[in-house]
């Protein structure tokens, strides 16, 4: 049940940010988790949305170069660790992460959650359901 | 089947086509001496008169004409006639502020209208298709000189113009143009935008294309065919010369024919000046044996390239010129390494980046810089900073071989290189000597 993630082609200029920030806005679009990724000629904005579909037309209406694929979007346990606990059964699983950031899952329940890149994303989600770890899908995250 | 608009002279015997020469030649260099005192002049520095001219292999004994000739003579110092037989002016602008204008009569409009009529013919149009002109009008050439081909030839002409690139489509689809003239740069966009709105190859009615003006790769060439579902022809031409025509491209898509019954074209070192044997790349330098108003002689285009008289598997006889790898006007010299706008084009096509870029070239601490910016593709774009920075390395060594140079390369924003209607603006030179 991987999410897509959108990423979004910023040149280094002020405002660059903003302009994307604010085609989404103007268009109703809700960002769920958002990370930002900078060299020093340009950055990439890693978001994930609601209406993945919707959201990269709107962008593209608005001539960003953008790009989607598949992440793994896991819940932290709540507990003291819950982050360490979770790299532990991504070490012993073997699962390669390229990157990774975290989001407030819900409004009410404000539990933690991470967003992560791995190499193989459909080979490394039952592995990590296996081991009691709750992976959110696209509709999971639109109940929040 | 090959179709010619004039068979009998583009398919003429070697033989046939040096007694024409010969011929023209010889009337024109006394046309030249008795009416354009500024050649005349030229002539006798170089103590040369009409009687030494007897034949094309006299020709090297003429002096040349330079850009610079045409600066200082602006605006009446070349004319070869009265300007009242003179019934048109076209104009470009010359790379150093003056801008050129050229002079034509009607006998040299109508040479100069078979020229691309012959261009046109090549591509195989006739009298049945519909030909769509969407280079400029007015004062640049491409627009009337096709135009007046198209004509000759008796295709229905739209004379779009340049520009406003919903109403090109709109009259491409609804009209069925078969034929498309403009700069390829413009044809690409085109091709582009037509791919936006849903268009594929075979929804687009066009079958051919004659794209000059700018320089062009073959890898552009492929790609324009393959958006657009057309055969992709180059034409060459300077304002000096007439305009578009003076040579083009056959069926075979190997070189462009120079129509060597009005143009005699030499290839000459740019630094002695020395005539090269055939096959040489060097300076292509032209001669107008047909003109009356405007009648060039030796005059150098700045364009290297090389000549071939290999037979052509399309029947045409006349020499052809191969694509000048650059105009030395376009040629920028950096950290003493000549380097053409096209060559970096090629490279960026090779990589799968879209054909829109700009060179900036710059001076830091006494040396020149190369930044060549390209717009990001979603092609080209992924999530992953490592995978982009290695695709930016791959381009930064395919310029390194092609130019034996460093060059930085700068992703920007899509649609953020100003886009061109009409030529591109691909340089900008910072360096202030
Ligand atoms: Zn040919």
């Amino acid at each position: 049940m991987s999410l897509k993630q959108i990423s979004v082609f910023l040149v280094n200029k002020p405002g660059t940010l903003r302009t994307m920030t604010g085609v989404l806005a103007a268009n109703n679009v809700d960002m769920r988790a958002i990370s930002l990724a900078e060299t020093r000629e340009y950055g990439i904005a890693r978001i994930i949305v609601d209406d993945v579909i919707s959201a990269v037309d709107i962008l593209k209406e608005a001539d960003f170069v953008t790009s989607v694929n598949s992440v793994l979007a896991v819940e932290v346990p709540d507990q003291p660790g819950g982050l360490n606990t979770l790299l532990e059964i991504f070490a012993a699983e073997e699962v390669n992460i390229e990157y990774m950031y975290s989001f407030i899952i819900g409004t009410e329940s404000r539990k933690a959650g991470m967003i992560f890149r791995v190499g193989d994303t459909s080979s490394a989600e039952p592995k990590l359901t296996a081991r009691g770890l709750k992976v959110l899908s696209q509709e999971d995250l639109q109940q929040l | 089947m090959e179709r010619y608009y004039q068979e009998e002279i583009e398919c003429a015997s070697r033989e046939t086509i040096r007694n024409i020469q010969n011929e023209k030649l010889v009337k024109q260099v006394r046309h030249v001496w008795d009416n354009v005192p500024y050649y005349r002049k030229k002539m006798e520095e170089k103590g040369v008169t009409p009687d030494d001219i007897q034949s094309i292999d006299d020709l090297y004994k003429l002096p040349f004409l330079s850009k610079n000739d045409l600066r200082t003579a602006y605006p009446y110092g070349l004319l070869g006639t009265d300007l009242k037989n003179c019934v048109r002016i076209q104009s470009t602008s010359g790379t150093t502020g003056k801008r050129v204008v050229a002079f034509y009569t009607q006998h040299d409009i109508d040479l100069w209208e078979e020229c691309c009529a012959r261009a046109i013919t090549a591509t195989g149009g006739t009298n049945e298709d519909v030909c769509q002109i969407s280079y400029g009008y007015g004062l640049f050439t491409g627009g009337p000189g096709l135009n007046g081909g198209s004509h000759k030839v008796g295709c229905l002409t739209i004379p779009t113009s340049s520009g406003n690139t919903d109403r090109q489509i709109m009259f491409i689809m609804d009209l069925q143009a078969t034929i498309l003239c403009c700069t390829p740069s413009y044809a690409a966009y085109l091709g582009e935008r037509m791919k936006e709105l849903g268009y594929g190859p075979d929804d687009i009615p066009l079958k051919a294309g004659i794209f000059g003006a700018e320089a062009w790769s073959e890898e552009m060439r492929r790609d324009i065919e393959a958006t657009l579902g057309i055969k992709a022809y180059d034409i060459y031409g300077l304002t000096e010369l007439s305009g578009p025509g003076v040579a083009f491209e056959c069926s075979a898509q190997q070189g462009m024919h120079i129509n060597e019954d009005h143009f005699i074209a030499e290839i000459v070192d740019p630094d002695t000046l020395e005539v090269l044997p055939e096959g040489s790349e060097g300076e292509l330098v032209f001669t107008a044996i047909d003109k009356e108003a405007f009648p060039m002689i030796r005059y150098r285009t700045r364009d290297i390239c090389r000549l071939t008289r290999e037979k052509c598997s399309c029947g045409r006889t006349h020499v052809r010129m191969a694509k000048p790898k650059g105009r030395s006007d376009d040629m920028l010299i950096i950290r003493g390494v000549n380097v053409f706008p096209s060559q970096i084009e090629t490279v960026l096509l090779n990589n799968g980046y879209a054909a829109n870029y700009q060179i900036i070239v710059d001076r830091v601490n006494n040396t020149d810089t190369l930044d060549v910016q390209v717009e990001m593709t979603p092609e080209m774009f992924t999530d992953n900073v490592g995978e982009i920075a290695d695709r930016q390395r791959v381009l930064v060594d395919g310029l390194k071989s092609m130019l034996g140079l460093k060059a930085k390369v700068t992703l920007v924003a899509p649609k953020s290189i100003t886009r061109s209607e009409g030529k591109a603006v691909r340089v900008i030179d910072k360096r202030k000597i």
